[in-house]
C-alpha cells in the first residue's frame, strides 16, 4: 500500500463506501431543506435534522452493533425484534404496576427485569447455536416466532402506557443539550470497540467466524465465544427495546421493533461486514445504521410518499449486495478491471479488511 | 447421499442398532408430525365433543382456512429442499391481494384476466430473485429479504388503505362449495390440494425433483455430476414466487379484500410448516406430504384455540414457536446420528 497514491488508499479504506453513501444521502436533502445541516438551540436542547437522525436511529444502531458481532461469528440473529418487544413489554408492565411510577428504585428494578429477560433470550439462542449446533437462522427463528406471542402475553394483548419521568429519559429525554439516547449509544459503541479491538476478543470472534472448528483446535473456546455474542446481541436489543418503549412511553407487543432485525442486518451489510463471517467493522455498522435512518428521513423530507420507503430500502439492499458481489463486479466492470489489474475482484474484497482488522477504529 | 428418496443404505442398517436405524429413517419426522396431528385431533375430539368438533366440516375447514398457507408452504418446501430460503413469501402474498383488488375494483378488469397477471408477476419476481442469487452468488437470505421489502413497498405504493372487493364473480367464486357428502370444500382448498399433488409428483417422479434434492444434499457434488444446478435453482425460486402469488389469490378469495398489511410474516408460518413437516432446513431431505401435516398441525392449533374460547390468539405464536423448537431438535438428533 505504501507505493499507491493516497487517493487509492482512501477509496480502499473499508469505511469509504459507507461514508460516501451517507454523505451523498445527506447532501441530497440540502436542495429540499436548505437548513438541513443547521442545528438550533431551543430551551437548552439542540434541535436539527442531524440530531434527530441520530436520535431516531439510536435503537437501530444498538441492535446493529450487536448483530455485527453475531454475523462476525458466521451467525445471524433474527430474534432481536422479538427481544425488543419482550424487554419493552416486561419493563413497562412492571412500571405500570407501581404505585409511584416515577420512583427511581422501581424504574431501575424494571430495567433490570427487562434486561435479564433479554439476556435469557440471548443465552437460549446461544445454547441452540453453539451447543446444539443448529443453524443460526433457524435457531433464532424460534424466538422470532414465539417471542412476539410472549410479549403480547405479558401485555395481555394491550398497549401498555407508562407515565414515568425517569423512564422517559432513556429514549425521549435530554442531557447536556443532547438526546440522552445518544449517550447510551455512544457508551455501548465505545465499550464494544474497546473490548473487541483493545483486547484479543475481537480477533477471537473473527477467528470463530472464519473457521469455528479450526479455532477450537487451536484452543479457542469457540462455543463460549458464540454464546457470548448471542447474549451481547440480545442485550443490545434489550437496551434498544427500553429506548423504543421509553420514547413512546408505551409497550406494544405486536409492533415494537417490527422488522428491526432486517434493518439491522441491512446496516451490517452496508457497513461492509460480510454475511459469511470472519471479520467485522463496528464503525461500518454505525455508518450503515445512519445510512438507513438518513434514507428514511430523506424520503420524508423530499416529499416522496412515505410508503415508498420500503421500495427504496429494497433498492439499497440490492445495490449494496451487488456491489459487494465479486461475481457481479467481474461481470459488469470486468473488462475495465481485467486490463488494469489482473485478479482484481477477489483481492479488492479481502485486502482492505485484512489490512484493517488489526487496527480498527470507530468512525 | 443426495438421492434422498431412498432409505439409508443396507450397510448402515446392518451395523447400527435398532434405535439408530429408527432415528436415521428419513420418514421419521413426517411420521412424528402425522402422529402429533392425530394426537392433537384426538385431544380436540375428547375435549370439545359437545361443541361439534367431531363434525367432518371442522376437519375440512382445516383445509379451507389454511389453503393459502398450504400453497405457500409447498413453494417454500421446494426452496428449502434445494438448500435455500425465501423470505419474500408473505410480501408476495400481500402484494397479490393488493394487486388483484386494485385491478378488479379500481381498474374494472374481470377476475379471469387478473388471475394470470397476478401469477405472472409473482413468478417473475421469484425468477428475478433466483437469477440474482444464482448469477451473482449473493445469499438467498439477503436477496429474498430485498424481495420482502420490495413487494411490501409496492403494496403500499398501490394504496395505503385496504381495498375491499365487491365484485360479484369474485364473491361467487369464493362462496362456491364443492360438496363432499355431508361436508364441503372451497375452491381454494381444492386448488391447494391440486398444488400439493402436483408438487408431490414433481418432487418424487421427475428429473427436476431429483435435481432439487441433489442440490440441497450437496451442491458441489451436484455440480460435479453435471446437473444443471443454475437453471434448477432459478426454477425453484420462480416456483416459489408462483406459489406465493397463487397463495395470494387464494388469500384474496378467502378474505375478499386487498390490504397492504395482509399476510405480514407469513413466510415464517410457511417456513415453520415446512420444518414441522420434517424437511431438513439444510436442504436435501424431506417430503412435501410432511408440509401438508405441518400446515394441518398449525391450523389445528388455531382451531383448538378457537374452540377453547378462553385462550388468546398469541398462544398460537407461542405454540408454533414451541413446536418449531421441538422439531428442530428432533432434526438435529437425526442428522447427528446419520453423520456418526
Amino acid at each position: 500500500m505504501t507505493t499507491t497514491p493516497r487517493w487509492r488508499a482512501l477509496t480502499h479504506h473499508h469505511l469509504f463506501w459507507p461514508v460516501a453513501v451517507l454523505v451523498i444521502l445527506l447532501l441530497v436533502n440540502v436542495p429540499f431543506t436548505p437548513d438541513f445541516f443547521a442545528i438550533k438551540m431551543t430551551d437548552g436542547h439542540l434541535y436539527g435534522s442531524l440530531v434527530s437522525i441520530v436520535l431516531f436511529g439510536s435503537p437501530l444502531i444498538l441492535v446493529a452493533v450487536g448483530m455485527t458481532l453475531v454475523i462476525a461469528t458466521g451467525g445471524i440473529d433474527l430474534s432481536v425484534g422479538a427481544v425488543v418487544a419482550i424487554t419493552g413489554a416486561l419493563t413497562c408492565s412492571y412500571i405500570s404496576d407501581q404505585a409511584d411510577q416515577s420512583a427511581l428504585s422501581g424504574v431501575f428494578l424494571a430495567l433490570g427485569i427487562g434486561l435479564v429477560a433479554a439476556i435469557v433470550c440471548g443465552l437460549w439462542n446461544g445454547f441452540l447455536v453453539a451447543r446444539m449446533g443448529i443453524q443460526p437462522i433457524i435457531a433464532t427463528l424460534i424466538i422470532m416466532v414465539a417471542g412476539r406471542g410472549v410479549a403480547q402475553l405479558i401485555t395481555d394483548g394491550q398497549i401498555i402506557t407508562v407515565n414515568s419521568e425517569p423512564y422517559k429519559l432513556i429514549g425521549g429525554g435530554y442531557w447536556l443539550t443532547l438526546p440522552f439516547s445518544i449517550f447510551i449509544v455512544a457508551a455501548v459503541v465505545a465499550v464494544t470497540v474497546v473490548i473487541t479491538r483493545r483486547t484479543a476478543l475481537g480477533l477471537l470472534v473473527e477467528s470463530v467466524g472464519g473457521n469455528a472448528e479450526a479455532s477450537r483446535l487451536v484452543g479457542i473456546r469457540s462455543m463460549r465465544i458464540k454464546i457470548m455474542v448471542y447474549v451481547f446481541c440480545a442485550l443490545c436489543a434489550g437496551i434498544a427495546g427500553l429506548m423504543i418503549s421509553s420514547n413512546t412511553s408505551a409497550a406494544d407487543g405486536n409492533n415494537a421493533g417490527l422488522w428491526i432485525e432486517l434493518d439491522a442486518i441491512l446496516a451490517v451489510v452496508i457497513g461492509g461486514t460480510s454475511l459469511l463471517g470472519g471479520r467485522f467493522s463496528i464503525g461500518g455498522t454505525v455508518v450503515g445504521a445512519l445510512v438507513i435512518q438518513t434514507l428514511t428521513t430523506t424520503i420524508y423530507t423530499i416529499g416522496v410518499p412515505t410508503q415508498t420507503n420500503l421500495v427504496f430500502k429494497a433498492a439499497v439492499v440490492i445495490i449494496v449486495c451487488l456491489m459487494q458481489s465479486p461475481k457481479f463486479r467481474a461481470k459488469v466492470f470486468g473488462a475495465k478491471l481485467g486490463g488494469k489489474q489482473a485478479a482484481a475482484p477477489a483481492p479488492a474484497e479481502t485486502a482492505p479488511a485484512a489490512e484493517a482488522s488489526p487496527k480498527m477504529e470507530v468512525s | 447421499m443426495s438421492t434422498t428418496t431412498q432409505r439409508p443404505t443396507a450397510a448402515d442398517s446392518r451395523t447400527t442398532s435398532k434405535a439408530a436405524r429408527v432415528l436415521g429413517d428419513r420418514r421419521l419426522p413426517v411420521l412424528v408430525t402425522a402422529g402429533l396431528f392425530l394426537v392433537m385431533y384426538a385431544v380436540g375430539l375428547s375435549r370439545y365433543q359437545n361443541y361439534g368438533f367431531a363434525e367432518a366440516q371442522v376437519f375440512l375447514n382445516l383445509f379451507i382456512d389454511n389453503s393459502y398457507l398450504l400453497v405457500a408452504a409447498v413453494g417454500a418446501t421446494f426452496v428449502i429442499l434445494s438448500g435455500g430460503i425465501d423470505l419474500s413469501v408473505g410480501s408476495v402474498i400481500g402484494f397479490t391481494t393488493m394487486f388483484t383488488a386494485w385491478l378488479v375494483e379500481r381498474q374494472g378488469l374481470p377476475i379471469v384476466v387478473v388471475i394470470p397477471m397476478a401469477l405472472a408477476v409473482g413468478a417473475f419476481g421469484g425468477f428475478l430473485m433466483g437469477y440474482v442469487i444464482q448469477n451473482f452468488e449473493i445469499q438467498p437470505f439477503i436477496v429474498t429479504l430485498a424481495g420482502l421489502f420490495l413487494f411490501r413497498g409496492l403494496c403500499l405504493v398501490i394504496s395505503k388503505e385496504s381495498i375491499s372487493i365487491g365484485d360479484s364473480s369474485v364473491s361467487s367464486m369464493a362462496q362456491t362449495q364443492v360438496s363432499l357428502g355431508g361436508a364441503f370444500l372451497s375452491i381454494g382448498a381444492i386448488v391447494a390440494l391440486v398444488v400439493l399433488a402436483a408438487a408431490f409428483y414433481v418432487l418424487h417422479y421427475t428429473r427436476f425433483g431429483r435435481r432439487v434434492y441433489a442440490i440441497g444434499g450437496n451442491e458441489q457434488s451436484a455440480l460435479l455430476m453435471g446437473l444443471p444446478q443454475g437453471g434448477t435453482k432459478i426454477a425453484v425460486y420462480t416456483m416459489s414466487g408462483f406459489c406465493s402469488a397463487l397463495a395470494g389469490l387464494l388469500f384474496t378469495l378467502y378474505i375478499q379484500s386487498g390490504d397492504p398489511l395482509h399476510a405480514t410474516g407469513m413466510e415464517l408460518d410457511a417456513i415453520a410448516a415446512v420444518v414441522i413437516g420434517g424437511t431438513l432446513l439444510t436442504g436435501g431431505s424431506g417430503y412435501v406430504i410432511g408440509t401438508l401435516f405441518g400446515v394441518l398441525v398449525l391450523g389445528l392449533i388455531k382451531s383448538l384455540i378457537q374452540f377453547e374460547g378462553t385462550l388468546s390468539s398469541w398462544w398460537t405464536k407461542i405454540a408454533t414457536g414451541v413446536l418449531l423448537c421441538a422439531f428442530i431438535l428432533i432434526q438435529r438428533a437425526m442428522t447427528s446420528r446419520r453423520k456418526t
